[in-house]
């Protein structure tokens, strides 16, 4: 089974121009980086380790274009920022001795660290362990995705702030105020003790599941950015497949759902970036490759007794690869959304649930299910209501439609409610 | 909102249902329980209970085998609900599966709080 993302053989760097390679590289090794030095320093001082690892790719920038790209960037990059280390802990003398302390090492034992801690299994493992300290119960979900976006996935503010569409100011905050929770609640960079590992991987899973769907239903304009966002959630999940430990069925589950939905990417947007419909989507342009791994990882998520929320929802997500109707896929459907609703309430789910019944048992009977829901301040109860009596009742139809119109609150759900409401025009024509 | 247990009855504990039956039944439970936890009413999916390995331990530790013969009714299992009232539990009931079965009831019990008013 081919990882889902691979190291580029060095030679590959070399096709690319400075202005590429740097980004590029950026991105994967920014995070390695620094999810090594705060290793070595302590999550305390989470932002030195970031710093440096700035500053690095700062004198990358600089000195690249005159020098010519280095024989191994990679290697230069890591003895840049060993270097820059060592440098900073013999220059802060006080932060030297805090570190020291903290951490219960003499500078010397920190600059051996620095000298041998650049292995590929401590990389991974070192961003791994980053991945559990950043997802601690003690920070909010959104502070979580944020930092993981930040510290393990090298996006900018910038990019971050764009995907959230929310003011770069208010990023900063928040990152801010869950690196100073990470400090005071003496989070350790290490992998969580046996049984604590189950539980704590919860949150990390909910965390990727969330930084997944950032990317997946993000209104952000950039498209390459909300797709770097899903990939970057499956790297992540891959990574705690990759590990012995965490290479449990829930991950499996949650990496099948990512891959499933995935497949659908190209087919999911036209030209101009604007939002295609399921049952209008080109299945031509679905990929065959992820809907393939997805069901290699869903065969692995079926070891042992659990059933999670994302063994369901990689259920449903398979389903909805095999674009032919049948009474199978949708009886299928139905009772993975009753399982799931089960464990777990959510109003998507519970529409969604609707949906399926009027597949299973018509109409009328779908109608009667999402009435039933009363969720009234729902845009998506109104349009789901609307799609429902298209058939039945078009003036009711159009009711529902309006009434979504105008509980919707972005522009791009206004949009779609817009499209199948036109479709009702061109029926009663 | 008040919780209230549905306690299914069965009329005789001791028939046993074909595979091709179970399987049935249990689809039709689960688009029932469902239907419930799509309203957000759900609050305890309960158990099943099985008829196998069941004895009644009686007065003075007289112990039978199993609820059957001597008790007319037989409990197979509870679900938890919320509801605004009695009658809406009541609704949620109606539509329970267990019912099918001729003779089988579905008990509605407000499950007491030690909120004082008990």
């Amino acid at each position: 089974m081919a990882p889902v993302h691979s190291q580029e053989p060095l030679s590959a760097y070399h096709a690319m121009k400075e202005q590429e390679l740097i980004p590029h590289l950026f991105r994967s090794e920014f995070r390695k980086i620094t999810a090594v030095l705060s290793k070595i320093f302590g999550i305390a001082h989470l932002e030195i380790a970031e710093d440096i690892a700035s500053e690095t790719f700062l004198l990358a920038a600089e000195s690249w274009p005159f020098k010519g790209i280095p024989e191994n960037p990679v290697g230069w990059l890591y003895k840049v920022a060993k270097n820059k280390a060592r440098n900073y802990l013999t220059r802060q003398q006080l932060f030297t001795d805090k570190v020291a302390i903290q951490i219960g090492n003499s500078v010397n034992e920190v600059n051996e660290e620095l000298e041998t801690e650049w292995s590929d299994q401590h990389i991974n493992d070192s961003q791994l362990q980053m991945l559990f300290a950043i997802c601690h119960p003690a920070i909010s979900a959104e502070a979580q995705i944020g930092l993981a976006l930040r510290i393990l996935c090298g996006f900018g503010i910038d990019e971050i702030a764009n995907a959230f569409l929310t003011a770069k100011e208010t990023i900063n905050k928040r990152l801010f105020r869950a690196k100073e929770k990470l400090r005071t609640e003496k989070v350790k960079i290490e992998f969580p003790a046996g049984a604590e590992i189950n539980r704590r991987l919860t949150t990390v899973l909910t965390t990727l599941y969330l930084l997944f769907n950032e990317g997946y239903y993000s209104e952000s304009q950039d498209a390459i950015l909300r797709e770097d966002f899903c990939l970057e959630a499956m790297r992540l999940t891959y990574m705690l497949i990759a590990n012995e430990q965490t290479n449990l069925p829930a991950v499996n589950a949650l990496l099948a759902l990512m891959c499933f939905h995935s497949s659908r990417f190209e087919a999911r947007k036209d030209s101009n970036g604007a939002i295609i419909l399921y049952q209008d989507q080109n299945e031509e342009l679905w990929n065959d490759e992820l809907i393939s791994k997805g069901v290699y990882f869903l065969n692995q998520a079926s070891r042992g007794n659990e059933i999670t929320k994302y063994h369901l929802e990689a259920g449903i997500a398979y389903w909805q690869t095999i674009k032919t109707e049948t009474q199978e896929k949708w009886e299928n459907v139905l009772h993975f959304y009753n399982q799931l609703l089960i464990i777990e309430y959510s109003p998507a789910a519970a529409l969604n649930r609707a949906y399926v019944i009027s597949k299973v048992n018509g109409n009328e009977a779908g109608i009667t299910a999402t009435e039933k829901l009363n969720l009234t301040d729902n845009h998506y109860y109104y349009m789901l209501l609307g799609e429902l009596y298209k058939d039945i009742n078009i003036q009711r139809a159009k009711d529902n439609f309006n009434k979504a119109f105008s509980l919707a609150k972005t522009e791009t759900e206004k949009k779609i409610i817009q499209i199948q409401s036109s479709r009702l025009e061109l029926d009663i024509e | 909102m008040k919780e209230f247990v549905l306690i299914f009855r069965h009329e005789d504990g001791s028939k046993i249902a074909s595979p091709e039956q179970m399987q049935i039944w249990m689809k039709q439970t689960m688009d029932w329980l469902g239907g419930i936890a799509a309203q957000n009413k759900l609050v305890n999916q309960g158990n099943g209970l099985s008829f196998e390995d069941s004895r009644v331990v009686g007065h003075q530790g007289v112990v039978t085998n199993g609820p059957f013969g001597d008790i007319k009714e037989t409990i197979g299992g509870y679900v938890i609900v919320k509801a605004d009232s009695v009658d809406e539990a009541v609704e949620f009931a109606k539509n329970c599966p267990v019912l099918q079965g001729e003779g089988n009831t579905v008990e509605v019990r407000k499950i007491a709080r030690a909120d004082g008013f008990h």
